[in-house]
Formats: structure tokens, C-alpha cells, sequence
């Protein structure tokens, strides 16, 4: 890798860092309900809310009432964006005349944009009309991250408080989510984008006549339709939500989404930035800062070896066009790299930097196709799915789910030592391990169940766009994606029929539900819990010793459930191609 | 659950008005006020008449034109309706067919280049509508250009070093050319 690669690599972990304390400190007062200085601006529209919603703020949930407000919630959200994409035909806002989304592809998508994966099993542009892609997609980015971060608040208060019922009230947190953190956090990056050329209108497509006619026997292939429509602020939520659909097909790989280097930067930012703030919001509301940083340094200690593994492989090119005579060294005058699926003015390096945060965050939005990475760059951003979204991991669900890992490192410590674990001055008991566990394992089922059943079905194995090893990757992809709520795809496996679309959508129901209510239960009993006073034979949270019991811990789980898949995909393929 | 109900849609309906409609609404109006011609898509004009947009790529396969980055949208290339790269996985043979076939077409139309040909020239884009080519790229078709227009080399080549946007602090992004904005500048060098 060229010496500026591993420069470029260093200042955008070092600028997102400088971006998620800051963030991280308000948004812990955001929870806390202290006030903060959007208070004033916001208070009186905050308290119509509540109004219109008929709930009282100090109205404290038990982690049951909690989970069902989620539960209701979601469910509301999936019948809601069913219907109007099922009715998007007769409805305004419709340009350029899209018929009504087939009802395979409205659940799959439905039940996608509620659960905060964002897989798409359709191309953007010619499928959602302008009202279904702001009034539909757009509301679903920010409610299922505003949901996600409020499950986070209320496991966080679980940790802080001592011998309560309550865990928060789901509407307050959830309207605070938006409110506060999500929504003036959009506006910004979204004129941002805007300024930059990102596009942002409500008129219908244009039509260019082009210099050369794409065959010259045809004059009207010179025509070029240009679709455009509301994109910049979809982009700005589909990015700060870790939820990564886009409003084109080619996602932040279309120009329109992502132009220039600068909206390339910003954009990856806002995908690492809810989740990484969230460790330093975890620090706070604990009252102890450090503990945040532990979190937020184990994430780092996965994420970048990855990151800069990905690059090296994507940078080297593909071996096999090397063969063919072409030039894919980095150079002055040209970023080189295995440029198939990548776009020129974003470059191997940041193709890589994008792939790995897509994946650890949870995000699924792409700047270049993951299907056309060398085997090993492909293998990284997949395991680091496969890891369960924890490094990173999703707005709000990405700590909460780091959190039960946390639990199980203390308790596989206690193990060692023969102690009852704490963490956090709370004994972990028999019920929260059970709550972690569950947690941990139902993903990983949804996945391996998921890639087995497409492999064993015909309807499965006839989606596949690429024969061999790397079509069983692109099996285990999906479902990888779907079970882990990640949402970004290998993405020549075509998905749009019934079996992937129920199956997917399956995977996706249990990824986000099958943790979050464990990690209310978790949070609901710890909650009842007394503090427990430090003592000599406590585990220290806060430093080097539980950040690498941690990491070990998220590696080992991760790499014991899919090592076995991983071989018979990515690695089958690698070996494949030395042996070229 | 029945608890939840009247919060749920309350919220659902009210959070609709606020994101969905307000949100885009205002940044759309901002965008228009401040940001008008790129809002709407960095149109290119020529006469009066709109000749693409300065982020999309166009096909081209003019030897006196330079050239984009191949397009994996089918059924017709740089196709803006369908944005989509090719997914061929690296060691796929349909990859390698397409890159020889991209040479080949590269060579015949310059068979006196012997210099081994940038990378991006010869892979499908993400999107199959990226606007740039690397300055390799754009540099290694400077003598088939400048032979079919019947123009001193040096004259193209400096149009292509002019019209190079280096990486963003020298450090974010590849070094690129923008392909339509490049060929609109050529045909303005002959009237």
C-alpha cells in the first residue's frame, strides 16, 4: 500500500474520533433528560409530541412494557410501508408513473426498512416512486435507528440504576432520538451533500441527447434519461442511520448519491459516527468515561486490521487481469487497484475504507459492488458481518449487542477465577447470561439455517450470478446480511423472488427482534440489581486486560459459528485463484 | 399491547409529516435556493440543449473522442435509469472475456500504443454511469485522439493536464478526469 493510503487510512479514523466524543457526551444528555441546548429550541415541539402521542414523560416502563412498545411500534411500521408501496400506483408523487411494488418485494422491503437492515431487493430508480422513497424509506431510516438507539438507552439505564422496575419510556426515547440527535444531524449533512451535487428536487427525470449515440445504427440510444428526484436527504439518514438503502440501485456508488471525494468522506463518517458516539454515551450515563473508551477502543482493534487488510488486497488488483497486460499500480496518475465495480473518483483504498465501516457498522450502503472484491478483500467485510454488528454494529444496536458480548467476556473471566462476574458493580447472573446468549446465537442461526435451506432448494440456487465458490458466497452473504441487519449484498444473486424475499425477510424479523428482546430482558433484570462494591478480586472493565477478552470473546464466537462457511466460500475461491 | 396502539399510530403519522415530508421538503427548498444547477443534477448545456450531466458517464466509442469507463447496465450502456455495476466476482471467466474483448477493441482502435492499458479503462464501473477516467487512462488515448482529429499531440495532451482534479488535500479520492467535460473542451478546439 502506497505511504499515502496508510495516511488517509490514520485521518479518517483520527477525524471520526474527534466527531463521536463530543456527540457522544450530549447525546448521554440527551437520555438522561438533562437539559440540553436544543432543549430550548425544541421543548415546546418535544412536549406536542407527547401530547398527541398521550404519553407522559415520566411515565418509567418496566423492560416488558418497553419491549412491546418496540414490538407494536415495528409492527405498526411494517403495515404502514406495505401498504403505501402496495398503493404507491394510485397515490401522488409519482413522476414518473412506477406501478405499484409487487407484494414479494413490498414485505421483503417493508419488513427491511423497519428493521433497520435496508437489504433491497429492488433497483431504486425504477421501482419507488418520489412519495415512497421520502414518505416511506425515508420515515423507516429514521424511526428504526430511533428505535435502536432508544433499546440502547434502556439497557444503558439497566447498568446505571439500582433496584428500580423502570428501564425509560420507549415513546420519550424514541422522540428524543429523532428530535435531538437524528434529525438535526441530517439536516446538515444533507445541504452539505446538497452543495456538493447530490441531488435534491421533487421534479421528474430529464432527458439528455448524448455526444455519440451508444450504437450508431440507433439514434434514439443518444437519448440519456437522467433520474432524479429527493436524494440528498435520504442519503444524509440512509448514512447517519446506519441504514445504507439507497436511493439509486448502484447506492453511494452512483454519482448522484456520492460525487466527489469530500461527499465520499462525510459519508463515511456518517456511517461510523451514531454507533462509535454511542461508547462515549454508554461512558457518561455509567458515570464512569473510561469504560466507553474501553468499548470504543475494542472496536477499533477489530475494525482496522480489517480495514487496512481489505485495502492491501483491493489495491494489489486482481491477479488475473495482471495476467492480461493491464496496468493496476498505484500511481500519480492513477489510483489503480482492482478497479471492476469501482468508481475512479473514490479509489481502491476508499472502496476498501467504506467496505469494512459498511459492514462492522451494520450500514449495508456500498461506494463500490462487494461481489467484484478479490476473495480475501470480499472475505473481511463479510466475517465482519458474521461477527454479529458489534463492531460498530448498528445506531444503538451495534453497543447493545456489544454488551452482551461484554457480558459473556466477564462471565468467561468469572469462569477462569472461579468468581461470580460483575460488570459494572452488577452480579451477572444465570438469567442474564441465558439473555446474552440468546442474543448472540439467534443471528447466527438465521444466517447458517437461512444459507442452508438456499442451498438445498432449487428457488435457491437458481438466483445465482456467478457459478462456483463464489456463488455459495453470495448465498452466505445474504443471509449474512439479512440475519445481522446489515443490508448490503454480493449483489449478483437476484433476490426479488418469493423464496429470497420470505426467507430473507424471516432472517431479518429474527436479527433484530430475536436480540432486542433478550437485551430488554437483560436490562430489566439488571435494573432490579444492588450494587455490589469493588473489590480486590473485581475485573477491571476499564482497561487493556477486558478490551482483549472482549475482542476475543466478539473473534472467537464469530469465528468459531462461520469459519466452516467461510471456507467452502471466500477462501475455496482465494485458493482457486493462486492456483491460477 | 393495546397500550401501545394509540402511541404507535400517533407516532407513526406524526413522525410521517415531520421526516417524510417536512424533512425532505425544506432541504429540497434549500437545495433549490443555494445549490439550484447542481440540485438538479449538474446539467450540461450545449445550444440551449441539455448534453447529460457532468457526474454521468456516456458511451463513447468515437476514435476521435475519449473514451469512459466500460458499463456494466444493460441492455444499453451508461444507462441512468438503471445504475448497476457488472457483479462478475474476480475470478468469474465472464470478467476475463469482457477485459480481453475491452483490450482488443482498445488496441484496434490505437494499434500503435504498445503501453500496457490503465486499469480503469478495461473494468465496468460501480454504478455503469461514473463520469471520470483516471489521467492514465485519459493520457494513453491522447495519440488516438489527436490522430483522428488531425491535432498535434501536445495541444490534447495539454487539454487533459488542465483538466485534472488531483485528490482531495492530496490525500482523499484518485486523481481523475471528467470525461464529458473533456470531449465538450475538444470539440470546442475545432469549430
Amino acid at each position: 500500500m502506497t505511504a499515502t493510503s496508510w495516511i488517509e487510512i490514520a485521518a479518517c479514523f483520527g477525524l471520526l474520533t474527534l466527531l463521536a466524543v463530543p456527540l457522544g457526551e450530549y447525546m448521554a444528555r440527551v437520555y438522561s433528560g438533562t437539559s440540553t441546548a436544543a432543549d430550548r429550541l425544541l421543548g415546546p415541539a418535544e412536549r406536542l409530541v407527547y401530547r398527541a402521542l398521550g404519553v407522559r414523560r415520566d411515565d418509567d416502563m418496566t423492560w416488558r412494557r418497553y419491549a412491546l412498545a418496540v414490538l407494536a411500534f415495528s409492527l405498526g411500521g411494517v403495515l404502514l410501508l406495505y401498504a403505501l408501496l402496495r398503493a404507491q400506483g394510485a397515490l401522488p408523487g409519482n413522476p414518473n408513473g412506477l406501478a405499484p411494488v409487487n407484494p414479494w418485494i413490498a414485505f421483503d422491503t417493508a419488513v427491511s426498512f423497519v428493521t433497520n437492515t435496508d437489504w433491497q431487493s429492488y433497483s431504486g430508480e425504477g421501482t419507488m416512486s418520489h412519495l415512497s422513497q421520502a414518505v416511506g424509506l425515508t420515515v423507516q431510516n429514521f424511526l428504526s435507528a430511533a428505535a435502536g438507539m432508544a433499546v440502547l438507552a434502556a439497557l444503558i439505564r439497566g447498568f446505571a440504576r439500582r433496584q428500580v422496575e423502570g428501564v425509560g419510556n420507549f415513546w420519550v426515547d424514541l422522540t428524543r432520538s429523532v428530535l435531538h440527535v437524528l434529525l438535526p444531524l441530517s439536516v446538515v449533512l444533507a445541504v452539505v451533500l446538497a452543495s456538493q451535487g447530490v441531488v435534491q428536487t421533487l421534479a421528474g427525470s430529464v432527458t439528455a441527447h448524448t455526444l455519440e449515440p451508444r450504437r450508431a445504427a440507433q439514434a434514439s440510444a443518444a437519448e440519456q434519461v437522467i433520474d432524479v428526484g429527493p436524494v440528498a436527504s435520504q442519503v444524509a439518514i440512509k448514512q447517519l442511520g446506519t441504514n445504507g438503502g439507497g436511493y439509486y440501485n448502484a447506492n453511494s456508488a452512483h454519482p448522484f448519491e456520492n460525487p466527489t471525494p469530500l461527499t465520499n468522506l462525510l459519508e463515511w463518517l456518517a456511517i461510523l459516527l451514531l454507533p462509535g458516539a454511542a461508547c462515549f454515551t454508554f461512558g457518561a450515563m455509567v458515570g464512569d468515561r473510561r469504560q466507553g473508551w474501553a468499548l470504543y477502543a475494542a472496536m477499533l482493534v477489530v475494525l482496522v486490521p480489517l480495514t487496512v487488510g481489505t485495502a492491501l488486497a483491493e489495491q494489489r488488483g486482481n491477479p488475473a487481469l495482471a495476467a492480461l497486460g493491464v496496468d493496476q499500480a498505484p500511481s500519480a496518475l492513477q489510483g489503480g487497484g482492482n478497479m471492476e465495480g469501482k468508481e475512479v473518483r473514490i479509489g481502491a483504498v476508499e472502496s476498501a475504507l467504506w467496505a469494512t465501516a459498511t459492514t462492522a457498522a451494520s450500514n449495508g450502503s456500498v461506494n463500490a459492488m462487494h461481489d467484484s472484491f478479490t476473495p480475501l478483500g470480499g472475505l473481511a467485510p463479510m466475517w465482519l458481518i458474521q461477527l454479529g454488528e458489534v463492531v460498530f454494529g448498528g445506531v444503538g444496536s451495534g453497543l447493545y449487542t456489544l454488551l452482551l458480548h461484554a457480558l459473556v467476556a466477564v462471565f468467561i473471566a468469572g469462569l477462569m477465577v472461579g468468581r461470580t462476574p460483575e460488570y459494572l458493580g452488577k452480579k451477572i447472573g444465570a438469567y442474564e447470561m441465558k439473555m446474552a446468549s440468546l442474543g448472540i446465537l439467534l443471528p447466527s442461526a438465521a444466517v447458517l439455517v437461512g444459507t442452508a435451506a438456499a442451498c438445498l432448494l432449487p428457488a435457491g440456487r437458481a438466483a445465482l450470478g456467478n457459478p462456483g465458490a463464489h456463488g455459495f458466497s453470495e448465498i452466505l452473504y445474504a443471509f449474512s446480511s439479512a440475519g445481522n441487519n446489515n443490508g448490503s449484498a454480493f449483489a449478483g444473486l437476484d433476490a426479488s423472488g418469493p423464496f429470497y424475499a420470505v426467507g430473507l425477510g424471516l432472517a431479518m424479523f429474527v436479527g433484530r427482534f430475536g436480540v432486542i428482546v433478550p437485551v430488554l430482558a437483560a436490562a430489566g433484570a439488571l435494573a432490579r440489581k444492588k450494587a455490589v462494591p469493588v473489590s480486590a478480586g473485581t475485573l477491571p472493565t476499564d482497561g487493556p486486560l477486558f478490551v482483549a477478552l472482549l475482542v476475543g470473546t466478539v473473534v472467537l464466537v464469530g469465528a468459531l459459528t462461520f469459519v466452516p462457511a467461510l471456507s467452502l466460500g471466500p477462501v475455496v475461491e482465494h485458493l482457486q485463484l493462486l492456483a491460477r | 399491547m393495546l397500550e401501545h396502539l394509540r402511541p404507535t399510530a400517533a407516532a407513526l403519522a406524526l413522525f410521517t409529516l415531520l421526516t417524510g415530508v417536512a424533512y425532505p421538503a425544506a432541504i429540497t427548498a434549500v437545495a433549490r435556493l443555494a445549490f439550484s444547477a447542481r440540485s438538479a443534477g449538474s446539467l450540461v448545456l450545449r445550444d440551449g440543449a441539455v448534453v447529460g450531466s457532468a457526474l454521468l458517464g456516456q458511451p463513447s466509442s468515437d476514435p476521435g473522442r475519449f473514451w469512459g469507463r466500460p458499463s456494466a447496465t444493460t441492455p444499453l450502456p451508461d444507462d441512468a435509469t438503471a445504475s448497476t455495476g457488472s457483479n462478475l466476482g474476480p475470478t468469474n471467466p465472464a470478467l476475463l472475456d469482457a477485459v480481453r474483448a475491452r483490450i482488443a477493441a482498445l488496441r484496434a482502435a490505437d494499434p500503435g500504443t504498445a503501453r500496457p492499458i490503465p486499469v480503469d479503462l478495461v473494468t465496468a464501473s460501480a454504478s455503469g454511469l461514473d463520469p471520470d477516467i483516471s489521467p492514465a487512462a485519459a493520457l494513453w488515448q491522447v495519440p488516438r485522439v489527436a490522430r483522428a482529429r488531425g491535432l498535434p499531440e501536445e495541444r490534447v495532451r495539454a487539454l487533459v493536464e488542465a483538466r485534472v482534479e488531483p485528490p482531495l488535500l492530496g490525500l482523499f479520492g484518485a486523481p481523475r478526469v471528467n470525461v464529458l467535460r473533456l470531449n465538450l473542451a475538444l470539440d470546442r478546439l475545432l469549430p
